[in-house]
């Protein structure tokens, strides 16, 4: 099955971080990132850019509008996302565990729908 | 400039052949299987440019012996091998060819490479993944374009799959005592995935994905016919051409599924329900019957009725009994309780379908509430089924299913 991680954090948490956190951290996302590649289950993943380069989008009667932001100062966001393909759901939870933002913010967890089905 | 069919379906049934071959001189499947990856892409670039060769088994065995040696040669730490295999050389070049350009025994092998394919120490997507590659001679790209992952991924899962049959010391062999039943269960098991996958897949965008039905049945037949006494594998071929046979019918011009009751029959295809309805009553007839045989039999039952009140439901309830008998698990019982509906009315359905309702295997899964929300609805509680509907809807991770869960939910009514 696929599933969406998704990852939540405040923006801008790494700078406040020392050195010996940073690097740590890193490693921790390397490390599962190379795991992942090997198990043959990762399919894919990116990293969002920081939430004051967002551009919000409203049709309302035929008309857009477009606003940039949000720019309140928000406590969590959509950091980014992996694709992973597991054999349960169990599997897909335990990697979200692991994952450093689960620590301090959260990490979701979304089967992907498919295009294939049976009749029933 | 591209392979043409017949020249693509050769090289498929080849490619087992010649891993065969190859496994069997040197041992080794990991670099015996990307040798003959490397000769099916060589031949399908040059194939087409310099025609077919004379002896296109003969062709692909050099290639591939070629490339071993190419690859040996180029480790260093495989020097002493590279030296007995130069001195082996000639004499293996001696072993000629028979007349059709195989060597006896070349065919029995693709049974061999299905048993090692289907190691127990690799996880199901894995056995499927190598299974296609070095038994039905797909590329990487076409595996992974077949299962919707990036070629890289399907790569590493094919690589680490034979890493992890090395490691356990797979051997290249037939199983033989209680562990040979068990490892054929597991080839059949392989194959319905495959097919499974291939069948699920709608139309429209998807349709390449449903080469992988032809593919399984293509290896199914292959093994039927190095098996033929096998009722199981009778069976399970059979239960895949009677399931496919429906194929054209199951989904509507804009991908939507269509129910069996409401499929149109015309539409079914008569020679795969011939062949598939003779192969299963025929192995039905040489002992106790296998699962495989079983639900090819309730699917024969469901192809012979021309309309869907003509439908023998005593007879499909009859054999559910016995496949739950055969083979219990929730699965059975929730198509069970369908037919136990349709003899006993809806009620009897629900009964049987409240037996799951601990069943920690079926929670959470959409099927209960999908056919819980079928059997309300004949009972005529239509807020109830209304209910089940959306609740499956809820739980389905399939587009089209929830689409199908979401229309039969506005469809029955009820008040809101």
């Amino acid at each position: 099955m696929k599933f969406m991680l998704l990852i939540y954090n405040r923006p801008g948490f790494v700078e406040e971080l020392s050195e010996a956190e940073r690097t740590e951290l890193f490693g921790e996302v390397d490390a599962i990132m190379a795991e992942l590649t090997a198990s043959g289950e990762l399919l894919g993943g990116e990293a969002l850019a920081d939430p004051a380069q967002t551009r919000t989008v409203r049709v309302r009667d035929g008309v857009p509008a477009v606003t940039d932001g949000p720019f309140m100062e928000a406590k969590e966001h959509f950091a980014g996302y992996l694709l992973v393909e597991c054999e349960s759901t169990e599997r897909a939870t335990d990697i979200a565990a692991r994952w450093p933002d689960a620590r301090r913010w959260a990490m979701e967890v979304r089967p992907v729908m498919s295009e294939s089905g049976t009749e029933m | 400039m591209s392979l043409d069919a017949p020249a693509e379906d050769l090289l498929r049934e080849l490619a087992p052949q010649v891993l065969g071959v190859l496994v069997r001189r040197h041992g080794q499947f990991d670099a015996c299987e990307d040798a003959v990856q490397e000769a099916l892409l060589a031949a399908t670039v040059q194939w087409p440019v310099d025609g077919l060769p004379d002896h296109p088994f003969g062709w692909l065995l050099t290639v591939a012996d070629r490339r071993l040696i190419d690859h040996w040669r180029s480790e260093r730490a495989r020097r002493n091998r590279e030296e007995r295999l130069a001195a082996q050389a000639p004499a293996d070049e001696q072993v000629a060819p028979a007349p059709d350009g195989e060597p006896a025994g070349a065919r029995d092998d693709a049974l061999t490479l299905l048993f090692l394919c289907c190691h127990p120490a690799l996880s199901g997507a894995s056995q499927v993944a190598l299974t296609l590659r070095a038994v039905g001679g797909l590329t990487t790209a076409q595996i992974a374009d077949a299962f919707l992952v990036p070629e890289a991924t399907m790569a590493q899962r094919i690589s680490r799959a034979k890493q992890r049959i090395k490691a356990a010391g797979g051997r290249f062999g037939t199983p033989a005592g209680p562990d040979a039943v068990e490892r054929l269960r597991a080839v059949l098991h392989v194959l319905y995935l495959i097919f499974n996958e291939g069948y699920t897949a709608s139309s429209g965008p998807d349709l390449h994905r449903t080469d992988l039905t032809a593919e399984a049945i293509r290896l199914t037949r292959a093994i039927h016919r190095l098996r033929p006494d096998d009722g199981e594998i009778a069976g399970l071929l059979a239960l895949m051409l009677l399931t496919d046979s429906r194929r054209a019918a199951r989904t509507g011009a804009d991908g939507a599924l269509i129910p069996l009751a409401e499929q149109d029959r015309t539409r079914w295809h008569a020679e795969s329900i011939r062949e598939g309805t003779d192969l299963v009553t025929d192995a039905l007839t040489w002992g106790p019957p296998g699962p495989y045989q079983v639900q090819a039999a309730i699917a024969a039952v469901h192809a012979e009725a021309a309309r869907a009140e003509d439908t023998d439901w005593p007879q499909i309830l009859a054999l559910y009994r016995l496949l739950a008998h055969l083979s219990p698990g929730p699965m059975v019982t929730l198509n069970r309780s369908v037919a136990a509906a349709m003899v006993h009315g809806p009620q009897a359905g629900l009964d049987l379908l409240d037996t799951l309702a601990g069943d920690e295997r079926m929670a959470g899964r959409h099927r209960v509430w999908a056919v819980r929300g079928h059997l309300l609805e004949l009972a005529g509680d239509r807020e109830a089924a209304r209910e089940a509907y959306r609740t499956a809807a809820r739980r389905t991770t399939s587009l089209p299913e929830r689409r199908y869960l979401e229309i039969r939910a506005a469809r029955v009514g009820g008040s809101a």
